[in-house]
């Protein structure tokens, strides 16, 4: 039986429950994403990955491939689209990326680079959000979480934990942890722990490293972020 | 509290997914869910803090600080507002002596908006913690704000106050051709379980929330399982945990249909779910009703009750050896909950978050199971094929419209109710018998359905032209449009779910835009920003909320873009910085609110 999905007109095998991401990665084809992460359960929610398939939009880290689908990914309107909902992300939290220690590390930055993103296009909230610096080794700043839910997943799927949690309805979605305390000191995290480590913006941080690497010499400062994922993602897709 | 709550999760059998109704009683108890509370209840329902704390933020019912001992909502629907809500509430703050959206110092009293209570026939409306408050006029007010004060108990309070009317003004098809209870399990077991589920497919009936997705297809997929499954043996299939949910999460402004369905015709829609259940081979049934409604609860026992005693119900139901048996759950106000993924999330005492699909509730359902969900009158309907064939439905409706629609019709006219009508009555058949008089525009379907202009009211109630859940809203020539869409904007934007980016941010964005524009700060490119925003929010959402959701904008901006225009200023540009709202911190801390305080955006000589 031959597998086979067709992504911007190219034909792409994929085995029985990949899903379009799984198999798009195993490709070689990049498709923009932050709240996906191939060791983790997909979430489907910041929808930078959504791509036509057949005409529809769907989330390509949650739909499944079956044969036959014709996919659209690599278009002016759906990279005009991501550009759009980065954008939003942008603007709901406060994001001042000169002045941030996750400055080219930072994976909502880089695809910010990738989609050509040259402004914030929406008008900012300016939200306030708090900091929680109560841990020794580890740091909050709800500024720039996205609720892409990595850490969340990462604690329980991982770590096997459940330090993180995402609460509250709507524009007052926030993340909270697992102390009666509310505070990140008072939790079970460990700076070994997958969910230390996971933020792909820079709203978890471990504390004393945040210059280490000169801004200039970080992961995003020289290469695209669709050469670093598919590096990366391809082999753990593949396990 | 200790005891109360040991007791409390005993009732439930310690069991997660009871986590909201576990809530609803512990907020009517203490007026809020205390900490200490949250880590009891992590300790016996051996869940974690983070989920509990996580669900009483989702749903607006929930409070993590103490809301009055008598907590008053009122309802912010568009026909409530209409109704003068704005003035009223004003008024009832002032004889509370209370702030709107707080609580007053003695702790007595609380006063919020609420979205939608589902009273719109009868409005304005309001809840007094949780039960009904109709007509709300400045004599209730008074006489309401005494009770209080007095602390009278609500069981003591005038029962006219809490007194709600069906309004039922035109049956047809259905209405008019009620089944006696277990009248339709009969017919069912006379003619065979396959055979009748060959009856509403032959009716051709669909889905009545508002999709429009075949009934008995549905049926048919549930109990077959998806097509990898079709060559597991059937003993394999038959043990499968099957789950029948009737959604009562009528959450979509100004319709009221099921509130009167369940009050009225109860019997009948849980005999259509004992149908169902027959067909799948489900024991389990959900009423997943809206706490709104809770004010139905006990009636609505009382009829299961009648119904067990009656053997139509329970277990060997009509001796023919099925079992069945249905659960009431309440909602705890989120609207995003009518969404069928997002309701079973909530049967399971989660967060109401619409999932991902694939897998669809057909296969994966409650706790993973296969599960129906469907409408109220769904199940009312299908009962009734059950008793009368599924040829009596079919000859009623259109083409791809089979059978009759039920309408809460509200807003400007005479006769607000309940009208039934055949799929393919035109909308002016049902402005002429409500009493509708100097129309400018119909909403059909709420907020996420269309505005129709008084030019198009030819068209026809049917799934291939005017598809609706049952809102239909009427506005007169005095209504101001852009405040209608202002309205659903803003409710949107409060009962999103916040998963998805696009309805998260988008909804907000959209709100915010949208203000700009009525305040009179756009300029030339901001509606053409507007519609872009809207484009995307309603390509790139993750549910049906997020998909429907820049609707009143788009739909009035196609028939009305004149009214967006002339909003705009004549400048070419229009800074962003909103100056004077930058002020606001340092207006704060120097506590003055004087008119030195203020800067304008800009110099009105501009113009």
């Amino acid at each position: 039986m031959s597998n086979s999905i067709t992504i911007d007109g190219k034909p792409i095998p994929f085995s029985e429950g990949q899903t379009i991401m799984e198999a798009a990665t195993a490709a070689g084809v990049y498709i923009p994403h932050l709240c996906h992460h191939p060791e983790y359960t997909p979430h489907g929610s910041c929808k930078l990955c959504n791509v036509k398939v057949n005409g529809r939009i769907c989330s390509a880290c949650t739909y499944p491939a079956m044969d036959g689908q014709d996919i659209l990914n690599n278009t002016q309107e759906l990279t005009d689209d991501r550009q759009k909902i980065t954008q939003m992300l942008f603007v709901e939290g406060n994001h001042f990326c000169p002045s941030c220690e996750k400055t080219g590390n930072c994976q909502l930055q880089a695809v910010a680079y990738h989609l050509n993103m040259l402004d914030d296009h929406f008008p900012l909230f300016y939200p306030t959000r708090a900091v929680d610096a109560s841990h020794e080794a580890l740091m909050i700043d709800h500024n720039r979480c996205i609720f892409c839910t990595l850490c969340v997943r990462a604690s329980q799927q991982k770590d096997h934990k459940d330090v993180f949690a995402i609460s509250g309805r709507g524009l007052n979605k926030h993340l909270i942890v697992n102390a009666q305390s509310g505070l990140l000191k008072d939790t079970d995290i460990s700076m070994n722990d997958q969910a230390a480590h996971i933020c792909p913006t820079g709203a978890i941080l471990i504390k004393h490293t945040a210059y280490q690497v000169p801004i200039g010499e970080r992961l995003y400062d020289h290469k695209q972020i669709d050469q670093v994922s598919l590096a990366s993602e391809t082999l753990k897709h593949d396990k | 509290m200790n005891r109360f709550i040991q007791d409390l999760s005993e009732k439930n059998n310690f069991q997660p997914t009871h986590l909201l109704r576990i809530l609803r009683e512990v907020q009517a108890q203490y007026h809020h869910i205390p900490n200490a509370v949250i880590e009891q209840l992590a300790d016996l329902l051996k869940i974690s803090r983070t989920h509990i704390v996580s669900v009483i933020e989702f749903y607006s019912f929930f409070h993590l600080t103490p809301r009055g001992h008598y907590d008053i909502l009122i309802s912010d629907s568009i026909t409530d507002n209409m109704l003068g809500k704005e003035s009223l509430m004003t008024y009832f703050a002032q004889q509370l002596k209370v702030t709107i959206g707080e609580v007053r110092q003695d702790g007595l009293v609380s006063l919020a908006n609420t979205s939608c209570t589902g009273m719109c026939d009868q409005g304005p409306a309001g809840l007094v913690n949780g039960y009904p408050l109709t007509r709300l006029t400045r004599p209730r007010i008074d006489q309401i704000s005494t009770l209080i004060n007095q602390q009278i108990p609500l069981e003591e309070w005038p029962t006219a106050l809490f007194h709600v009317d069906d309004n039922i003004k035109q049956p047809d098809l259905l209405l008019n051709n009620l089944i006696q209870p277990g009248d339709a399990l009969k017919a069912l077991y006379q003619r065979g379980l396959p055979e009748t589920l060959a009856e509403i497919s032959q009716a051709e009936l669909r889905g009545r929330g508002g999709a429009g997705y075949n009934t008995a297809w549905k049926w048919h997929l549930c109990y077959e399982g998806p097509e990898e499954n079709a060559f597991c043996e059937v003993a394999a299939q038959k043990k499968q945990q099957r789950y029948v949910v009737c959604n009562a999460d009528e959450g979509e402004p100004g319709t009221f249909k099921d509130r009167v369905l369940l009050n009225a015709y109860a019997h009948q829609v849980f005999e259509g779910m004992t149908l169902c259940a027959a067909i799948i081979d489900a024991e389990q049934g959900f009423l997943y009703l809206r706490g709104e409604y809770l004010h139905l609860y006990e009636k609505l026992q009382a009829v299961l009750n009648e119904r067990r005693q009656s053997g139509l119900l329970g277990p060997n139901i009509l001796n023919r050896g099925h079992n069945f048996d249905i659960e009431i759950c309440l909602g705890a106000g989120a609207y995003i909950c009518g969404e069928e993924s997002a309701l079973i999330e909530s049967l399971e005492g989660k967060m109401g978050i619409p999932r991902n699909r694939p897998p669809y509730p057909v296969t994966q359902g409650y706790l993973g199971q296969p599960t129906v969900v469907n409408n109220v009158e769904t199940f009312m309907a299908a009962a009734a094929i059950a008793v009368n064939g599924g040829q009596w439905f079919a000859r009623v409706g259109t083409e791809k419209s089979k059978g009759s629609k039920i309408l809460s019709v509200c807003g400007d006219c005479d006769r607000p109710g309940i009208y039934e009508y055949p799929f393919g009555t035109p909308i002016q058949t049902v402005l002429d018998d409500c009493g509708a008089h100097d129309v400018l525009g119909v909403q059909i379907g709420g907020p996420s359905g269309v505005f129709i202009s008084n030019q198009e009211f030819a068209r026809q109630l049917a799934f291939e032209d005017l598809a609706t859940g049952g809102s239909f809203i009427i506005f007169n020539n005095e209504r101001n449009i852009l405040e209608i869409v202002n309205n659903f904007i803003h409710f949107f934007a409060h009962e999103s779910c916040g998963f998805c980016t696009p309805c998260r941010v988008g909804t907000s964005l959209l709100k915010n835009q949208l203000t700009k524009i009525m305040d009179g700060h756009g300029s030339a490119g901001d509606v053409v920003a507007l519609e872009e925003l809207c484009q995307i929010i309603k390509k790139q959402s993750h549910c049906g909320l997020g998909q429907t959701a820049a609707n009143p904008v788009l739909s009035t901006l196609e028939r009305y873009p004149e009214l967006y225009q002339q909003q705009l200023k004549k400048i070419s540009y229009e800074p962003g910085f909103d100056l004077d709202g930058a002020l606001e911190t340092a207006r704060r801390l120097a506590n003055r609110n004087d008119a030195g305080a203020h800067l304008t955006q800009v110099e009105e000589t501009y113009e």
